[in-house]
């Protein structure tokens, strides 16, 4: 499934506009007080240096001529109060610097919080339909685009807007034909709002679209730099990468650009405006009906009350982007996490690992099925291998007993429960599945270790460490544990980053373990390692383990060869050996290969 | 992250490599600006003359009209004034910014493979997206409304000293500590905003493992402990991004409060000096009304200046690694790779010594004095323990790292001395873990070949036949076959599925020299022996460097060298070195002397009943304490 088809136009846009405006006012609902607060301290910061010119009319017009008879009372006075007024209005000023940054961030910091959860409940179907790099844009960029509003966007709309009310009121009870010319000017104003409206959001989402797009470049690249550089692949990815920042600084640009016309159709309106009531009010005063002072006074109000409109354009135009970015992310809030949460969860405090699997039907996504009909039992305490080819299915059971994906029907019964029902810190708690991939996160060895059990003492970690034979490795590097490893452990090679992901599991102690190719990449002697430590660990648990090699199968109590999702044979690895059948050939293959 | 001395501005001055071109636009949209804010300013005293003059005095229609036709003219000027700023500095703006993002990347691509195993991911995109988006805004906004708001404020100061100059001398005086305040503003501000970028890219790492890593999260139920560990870090940022407004307020209230405190004064002494008849009352209402219109400048000063500072943060940021030296890069006076023997290239490894960069000193090289001939057309396998250098080695052929000391050389010349472009044409590799991109089937295996270089038809051929060889059938399988669109973002393949195109790719790239790491690790056995027969058939003639684990793989090879402890201990055929070698034997079968004095274990022994003797008798090896 393509970026293109996902982020494509047919989609219902009313319906994410109110998705996303539900999620801004979810947001907002945690910080109403402290938003509110803002804005009244906003409002009195506006207030403070309009007593300014006051105060200056009171000294020249009180304070001079008590001052010329000798009294420098009032001029002191005078003096002292806009002293107060201009410590008040910085006070305020700051405080409002202060009272806004922490609402925006505390807004900032709940809706990191809500994508990163959600995005961790999502189920691997989602993570591989939506790509990593498009998460990480709705993580990154898209949350900038919400911070550039929050920054600015309360204090310069309640400033703005209550400048403008304020005015318009004051007009009206000025001189109300005046005030009536002015409101006249509202209705292009808002036809021009809403043009604006339209056409940048159409523009921001295109923008938004643009950056997912380049950002998902960016991640695959740097991530696959390796082959980039080994196929000498530099030219034509940069090309690519050329080719969507145009695309993205374009669609930026022309959104800057609508921004631009908005803006100065707003700053025309006003003009015009201001002439207007100058023309009408002119000729009033020639006809006696209005007197000049009045006239000046009005013209000068008109004026005024088009001066925040830039600042309202603005937050107008951040708004737009932000509500494009919003609109991204409440999509991905709205996500339903194909593998849901239990409504009723059963506890399974003590699981004994009994695993069934009865008439699992299962396919990925809209796919073909991958296990027509697939029944199993592992008693507790067995130990079992999975056998076949390539594509056989065996990966597909391993993911379906962890639950990474559900079944279509049928059930995966551990314990006799089913794991759609198990408590989820249950469920992870009884079952643990190491896989062929084994990725390290940065941070120390310890830490990635501990990731098995993050409340492991540092003993039990070199414990774990030692029974798969990572502690002599360890040991050897600089800070021994505390040893920070690179970005996805590329010092680390892949044996090595396998026998971290086996310390976790052995620190993690499940009563079910699912190895899915999780020694490919360890070498013989390490793997003995490993499999001794296990040997300790697995006494009495249940372990499914998937290999391909048939040195990690041979230990095994039960071997199962699975083809084409079905179980075609059944036994203990001797057993099979002596029957001759497939099994029995892998074995002779696989002697014939250590020769 | 070194600790930069030079100035903003000096540090701002580098922003010219980029923006020189967009200059003459930047400049003439801040003179737009300039202008609209001037005319802004004279639209008042416009209004004032006409009021005073031909409303009070004249009384004809006629003059109110032309009057308001003046307002008018002034007002859509202005409007335009805005536009041509916003028209001027637009195209610049991003072009600049696209020119930065495009630099940045093609400098992480030449960026040695060590470079990026020491940045994070998260790092990097925040210098790619956010950074640049922050000089782009302070470059098309933050820089002209500076000018214009210090200007603005220079020029309304120059009108308050000619109105009444002892009050704005005064003002002047008072100005002093604002620039000081300013100063060390600058100095507090600057270092928060640079912490709070980079912690923001930090969270960007996170939010990138998180999603890296998910299966691993998902497989051990950590989802909740990555979200504390995020949060945590959400967390410093928040406290950051406070510390920074406090910052910010601190100087807003300076810059608020101090020059309204000082026209306090002012206003005390002015009417005294009025009082004295010493200045006159229209001065005093005068230098008022322009104290007004300059306060406003004064107080955007504070957030121009954090915003200049934000920008000087990103912008550092981003230098730091648009101008990281490249180590790896094309030497000054390249050779020409001869053309290879009728048998194929040589590889040959002459004492060469790697270690990673910023490993401890008083640790030993990777690779210690490792000598090894590949000879034309041979297939050589490398084998040794996990952690042994294998992989390091095999990738110092194409250059992915370079060799600390030694020397690598193909067909007589050293690697450094050739073409990056050249070598790696010559050297193919398919890696362990398999790299595949968001591209179709086809494309993903004609990777390494150039476009020009071969015909469709020829193309659509080797396709095949590498794929073939690589026993991927499996392909024409998938919904659209070769076109099927593979990787991130198409369709998820399993490990050994992954496995086997990145080998058909290295194999269809045909080089003189093929690198294979470990490359069938996720294959079925079955799978893997077709894919070694159809493989050594192929090969031949093709130099080729195979790091193996397992028998099966070596099963590849005519030869074999044992890597240990950072050096060759043995070359040659697989049944001779598993009869006489006993690192070898150890490393392939667990059996023999074991370094780390683990006894091998029992029930597998019995399982292998080999044909070779299996000896105890090997000799004590020098590393085995480590």
């Amino acid at each position: 499934m393509s970026a293109a088809l996902l982020e494509g136009a047919d989609v219902d846009h009313a319906h994410v506009r109110r998705l996303s405006l539900r999620l801004l006012r979810s947001l907002l609902r945690p910080v109403a007080g402290p938003a509110w607060g803002t804005v009244a301290l906003v409002v009195a910061a506006q207030v403070a240096p309009v007593a300014g010119p006051a105060l200056v009319a009171v000294a020249i017009d009180r304070g001079l001529p008590a001052m010329r008879d000798g009294d420098p009372v009032p001029l002191l006075l005078a003096a002292g109060g806009y002293l107060v007024a201009a410590v008040l209005g910085g006070a305020l000023t700051a405080a409002v610097v202060r009272a806004a940054a922490r609402v925006s961030q505390a807004i900032l910091l709940d809706l990191r919080r809500r994508v990163f959860r959600h995005t961790q409940l999502l189920s691997l179907e989602f993570h591989e339909r939506y790509t990593s790099g498009r998460i990480i844009s709705r993580q990154t960029s898209d949350l900038d685009a919400v911070r550039e509003l929050l920054d600015g966007g309360i204090t310069t709309l309640a400033s703005s807007a209550l400048a403008m009310v304020l005015t318009a009121a004051s007009l009206l009870l000025l001189d109300w034909p005046s005030g009536v010319v002015l409101l006249i000017a509202v209705v292009p104003g808002v036809l021009l709002t809403r043009w604006f409206q339209a056409r940048s959001q159409a523009q921001y989402r295109k923008q938004r679209t643009a950056a997912a797009r380049l950002i998902v470049r960016f991640v695959e690249t740097m991530t696959g730099i390796r082959a980039v550089q080994a196929f000498r692949r530099e030219r034509p990815v940069a090309a690519e990468y050329g080719r969507l920042s145009e695309e993205y600084r374009g669609a930026s640009a022309e959104g800057i650009r609508l921004n631009g016309l908005f803006d100065s159709g707003l700053t025309l309106i006003g003009n015009v405006t201001v002439a207007a009531v100058l023309l009408v009010g002119g000729l009033r005063v020639l006809d006696g009906g209005l007197e000049v002072g009045v006239l000046a006074a009005a013209v000068l109000y008109a004026k005024r009350f088009f001066s925040p409109l830039t600042q309202i354009g603005m937050f107008y135009n951040s708004f737009q982007s932000a509500t494009a970015a919003l609109e991204k992310l409440a999509e991905l809030l709205a996500e339903e996490p194909s593998v849901p949460e239990p409504a009723r969860p059963i506890r399974l405090p003590s699981p004994r690992g009994d695993v069934r699997l009865a008439g699992v039907e299962f396919g990925y996504g809209d796919g073909p099925s991958v296990l027509p009909r697939l029944d199993l039992h592992v008693p507790a305490g067995q130990s079992v291998a999975l056998v076949g080819e390539t594509g056989a299915g065996k990966s597909t059971v391993a993911k379906l007993l962890a639950r990474f994906y559900d079944v279509r029907s049928g059930a995966v019964l551990i314990d006799d429960v089913d794991v759609r029902d198990i408590a989820p810190q249950d469920l992870r708690r009884a079952l643990v599945m190491v896989t062929q991939e084994a990725y390290l996160f940065s941070g120390s060895i310890a830490a990635n270790i501990a990731l098995g059990r993050p409340d492991a003492t540092r003993a039990e970690i070199e414990a774990a460490a030692q029974s798969v034979g990572l502690h002599p490795l360890v040991e050897q590097m600089p800070q021994g544990y505390d040893t920070e490893v690179d970005k996805r452990g590329v010092r680390l090679s892949a044996g090595q980053r396998q026998l971290v992901s086996f310390a976790r599991a052995f620190l993690a102690d499940p009563a079910l373990l699912v190895l899915d190719e999780a020694t490919s990449s360890l070498d013989v002697p390490g793997e003995q390692l490993v499999q001794r430590g296990l040997g300790t660990l697995l006494a009495g648990r249940t372990s499914v383990v998937i290999a391909h090699r048939l040195s990690t199968v041979m230990g095994a109590d039960r071997v199962l060869v699975v083809d084409g999702g079905r179980v075609v044979e059944d036994g203990s690895p001797s057993a099979l050996i002596a029957a001759g059948g497939r099994f029995a050939e892998l074995h002779a293959e696989w002697r014939r290969s250590l020769r | 992250m070194p600790i930069e001395r030079l100035s903003t501005t000096r540090a701002m001055a580098r922003l010219l490599r980029w923006a020189r071109p967009a200059l003459p636009r930047i400049a003439a949209g801040g003179v737009a600006s300039l202008g609209a804010s001037l005319l802004a300013l004279a639209v008042p005293q416009v209004l004032r003359e006409v009021v005073n003059g031909p409303l009070l005095t004249e009384g004809s229609p006629g003059a109110v009209v032309q009057a308001a036709g003046l307002v008018l003219a002034l007002g859509v000027l202005e409007a335009l004034l805005v536009w041509c700023r916003r028209a001027f500095i637009l195209t610049p703006g991003t072009t600049v910014e696209r020119e930065m993002r495009t630099d940045l990347f093609g400098r992480l691509l030449e960026l040695p493979v060590a470079f990026h195993d020491r940045w994070p991911g998260g790092q990097l995109l925040s210098r790619a997206m956010s950074d640049l988006g922050m000089v782009r805004r302070w470059l098309a906004f933050g820089l002209v409304m500076l000018v214009v708001s210090a200007t603005t404020a220079v020029v309304g100061v120059g009108l308050m000293l000619a109105t009444a100059w002892q009050l704005g001398l005064v003002y002047l005086v008072g100005a002093a500590p604002v620039v000081w305040l300013g100063f060390r503003f600058r100095e507090d501000y600057k270092a928060v905003a640079r912490q709070a970028r980079d912690q923001a890219g930090d969270l960007a790492t996170t939010v990138e493992e998180s999603v890296h890593g998910i299966r691993v999260l998902k497989a051990f139920g950590r989802g909740g402990d990555a979200l504390e560990d995020f949060a945590r870090q959400a967390e410093d940022l928040r406290s950051t991004e406070i510390h920074k407004a406090r910052t910010l307020s601190r100087v807003s209230f300076a810059l608020g409060a101090l020059p309204e405190a000082v026209l306090a004064v002012s206003l005390g002494l002015g009417v005294w000096l009025a009082a004295e008849d010493a200045g006159s009352v229209g001065a005093l209402g005068a230098f008022f009304a322009t104290a007004a219109v300059v306060n406003g400048p004064v107080e955007r000063l504070g957030q121009l200046l954090a915003m200049t500072l934000d920008a000087r943060a990103a912008l550092d940021r981003y230098i730091e690694v648009v101008d990281t030296p490249n180590a790896v890069g094309d030497p000054a006076a390249p050779r020409a790779l001869p053309e290879p023997a009728a048998r194929g290239s040589r590889v040959v490894l002459a004492d060469v010594r790697f270690r990673h960069p910023g490993a401890p000193p008083q640790s030993r090289d990777v690779l210690d004095g490792v000598d090894l001939e590949v000879e034309p057309g041979e297939t050589l396998a490398l084998v040794g323990l996990t952690g042994s250098g294998k992989s390091a080695l095999a990738q110092l052929v194409p250059r992915l790292y370079d060799v600390t000391g030694g020397a690598v050389l193909l067909d007589g010349v050293d690697v450094r001395d050739v073409e990056r472009a050249e070598l790696r044409r010559a050297v193919a590799v398919a890696f362990e873990d398999p790299i595949l991109f968001s591209a179709s089937v086809r494309e993903n295996v004609l990777l390494g070949v150039d476009d020009d270089a071969i015909s469709p038809e020829a193309a659509e051929a080797l396709v095949r036949e590498s794929l073939d060889v690589a026993s991927a059938g499996f392909v024409d399988a998938l919904p659209h076959g070769l076109d099927t669109v593979i990787g991130e973002e198409g369709l998820s393949l399993s490990g050994g599925q992954r496995q086997r195109i990145a080998l058909a790719r290295a194999i269809a790239a045909r080089p003189r020299v093929l690198v294979l790491d470990d490359p069938l690790s996720a294959l079925d056995v079955a799978t893997e022996a077709a894919v070694t027969a159809r493989l050594r058939a192929t090969l031949t003639g093709t130099t080729t460097l195979v790091v193996a684990h397992r028998p099966s793989t070596v099963a590849l090879a005519d030869r074999v060298a044992v890597l240990e402890d950072g050096r060759i201990t043995g070359v040659g055929r697989h049944s001779d070195l598993l009869a006489r070698h006993a690192h070898y034997r150890y490393v392939l079968t667990a059996l023999g002397p074991d370094p780390r004095e683990v006894p091998p274990q029992d029930s597998l022994s019995g399982l292998l009943d080999l044909d070779e003797p299996v000896g105890g008798a090997g000799r004590s090896r020098p590393g085995a304490e480590r």
